[in-house]
């Protein structure tokens, strides 16, 4: 049974979540102008590494809010958890699978800047 | 190959059995192949296999990082059935079927294949409708399928419980008559020892560390062992398939989840077929050793560490115990986990790649044990000929681009 942390609740046992996969996959904005390889590539491509994964959960049996952490997917164990918005520490976090469209002004997503 | 046979037994016999031939080689890899697969698995070693003898290819190797068998195809509950949704998966999983229906003779080793039936129970009104549509279009497509009422089940496994009281009463299932399990060991060395005859060189302990090109073709492969050479390199390798899609650069729309399972300790015989039940996720079999062969959901996560959380197995339980009654002082013995490659429509990826020469076999999820035969039949194919046989063209990788998913999430029976 995992132990996580979520940002508001503190340390609770794994049953009171669910995993909601990757984080930090930024939804295109202009989804007319992307060809299928790249809608593709954001609905269904992903990074699935062995080792450091920064993924979603979700506190679906206490607030029910969503909130991202850091987790080797080999030994478990969880780095870091941080709210949407937040940057994690550290590491350098890449933008997911966010497409070559050219980015419109007030792009919600990691870094973003906007709450 | 020595062949296995009552008269090589007495033969051997006269020598105390100390003289039977090692199953398999362990050669020292070559510098270059015709063909190389990635991943010494059931679909590997099945891959192999069939690009020797359907193909006639001679110079190939299998290359394991570990030892062989020793992934997936060690840790699943060994269920064999084809009775799939959609046509595409259907007749894929059929041609396993009918593959199965001759391993043992075919590769001279007892894969124990036990065609007892397979029940797929439901305790809904949609359940039962889901059902008699997937049998209707299992009977459309050539294959066996029945439905049973709560009195053809009960006859069949007296120890179920179908009173109405329950929470989720039985209301009748499907029956396919010629599914059934195989002992998921013997199917690895059945094919190793098969292919290895046919001069298929198994190298373990040889882990694939990256992939060379040159170009759009690709050239070789670099292991622990050294760098390999080959034109046509098949990757086989089940939860590490991403590992291995990130060394030559191709994205892969796979997760790699834990996937539990366990076995109570060993019980005279008690359950003469395989039930399954989607709505309390429960799946079952007794082996031939007498221990119950239970199987859970993947944990929620993406975990390559070959263990899972409890509620996982506890949740299992608790329907085993709904379902069997008799079954709630049975103590569990072992339990474990693999990594399932899942994809997002639960069909799997046997697929050329915009690299000439890399092929991929992949994404089988939770319900790879049953297509080994047919999953190296059709990559066999695609490899040796360079392009995919009919029976696995849907499912390209392609398909994720196109939008032609196939959802088999129902038909797959574990929660995902």
């Amino acid at each position: 049974m995992l132990l996580i942390t979520c940002p508001w609740c503190g340390p609770r046992a794994e049953s009171e979540f669910s995993c909601g996969g990757e984080a930090h996959i930024v939804r295109p904005l202009d989804t007319d102008a992307l060809d299928d390889k790249q809608w593709g590539d954001y609905l269904f491509m992903r990074k699935n590494p062995k080792g450091q994964h920064f993924e979603q959960w979700h506190h679906s049996q206490g607030c029910r809010r969503w909130f991202n952490a850091e987790r080797d997917t080999v030994t478990y164990r969880f780095k870091q958890f941080y709210k949407p918005g937040e940057q994690a520490q550290g590491a350098t976090l890449e933008a997911g699978s966010a497409p070559a469209a050219p980015a419109e002004t007030g792009t919600v997503g990691e870094g973003g800047g906007k709450s | 190959m020595n062949r296995f046979s009552i008269f090589s037994i007495a033969r051997n016999a006269m020598s105390y059995h100390e003289n039977w031939q090692k199953q398999w080689r362990s050669p020292e890899p070559k510098r270059e192949y015709d063909a190389i697969i990635v991943g010494g698995g059931g679909h590997g070693l099945a891959t192999a296999y069939y690009l020797a003898k359907e193909h006639g290819m001679r110079n190939i190797a299998v290359v394991e990082k570990g030892w062989l068998g020793g992934g997936n195809t060690a840790r699943n509950t060994t269920i064999v059935r084809s009775n799939y949704l959609w046509d595409d998966a259907t007749h894929l999983y059929e041609k396993a079927l009918q593959l199965w229906e001759g391993l043992s003779q075919e590769l001279n080793y007892n894969t124990m294949f036990s065609q007892r039936g397979v029940m797929n129970v439901g305790h809904s009104l949609q359940d039962m409708r889901d059902i008699h549509r997937r049998v209707n279009a299992n009977r459309l497509n050539g294959v066996d399928g029945v439905v049973l009422s709560p009195d053809e089940i009960k006859a069949k496994v007296p120890i179920m419980n179908t009173s109405s009281s329950l929470r989720y009463p039985v209301m009748g299932a499907s029956f396919q008559p010629r599914a059934g399990v195989a002992r998921h060991d013997a199917i690895a060395w059945g094919f190793a020892r098969a292919a290895d005859a046919l001069g298929v060189d198994i190298l373990q302990n040889c882990e694939v560390i990256g992939i060379r090109r040159d170009g759009g073709q690709v050239t070789g492969i670099e292991t622990t062992r050294g760098m390999i050479a080959s034109k046509k390199i098949g990757i086989v390798s089940a939860g590490h398939s991403t590992v291995l899609a990130d060394m030559a650069g191709i994205r892969l729309p796979l997760e790699s989840h834990p996937l539990q399972a366990l076995v109570s300790e060993p019980l005279k015989p008690i359950l003469h077929t395989v039930v399954m039940s989607n709505a309390i996720h429960a799946y079952v079999s007794q082996s031939d050793k007498g221990d119950l062969v239970i199987g859970a959901g993947i944990d929620s996560f993406i975990g390559y560490g070959q263990r899972g959380s409890f509620p996982v197995v506890e949740h299992t339980l608790q329907a085993i115990c709904e379902m069997f009654p008799i079954f709630r002082r049975v103590r569990m013995n072992r339990q474990w986990a693999g990594i399932v490659d899942v994809a997002p429509d639960a069909c799997p990826i046997i697929s050329k790649t915009d690299i000439k020469g890399l092929y991929f076999n992949c994404g089988w999820g939770t319900g790879g044990f049953k297509a080994t035969p047919g999953s190296g039949w059709v990559m066999a194919h695609t490899m040796a000929q360079d392009r995919p046989h009919e029976l696995n063209a849907a499912f390209s990788l392609d398909r994720f681009y196109t939008g032609h998913l196939i959802d088999e999430h129902g038909a797959a029976g574990v929660a995902h």
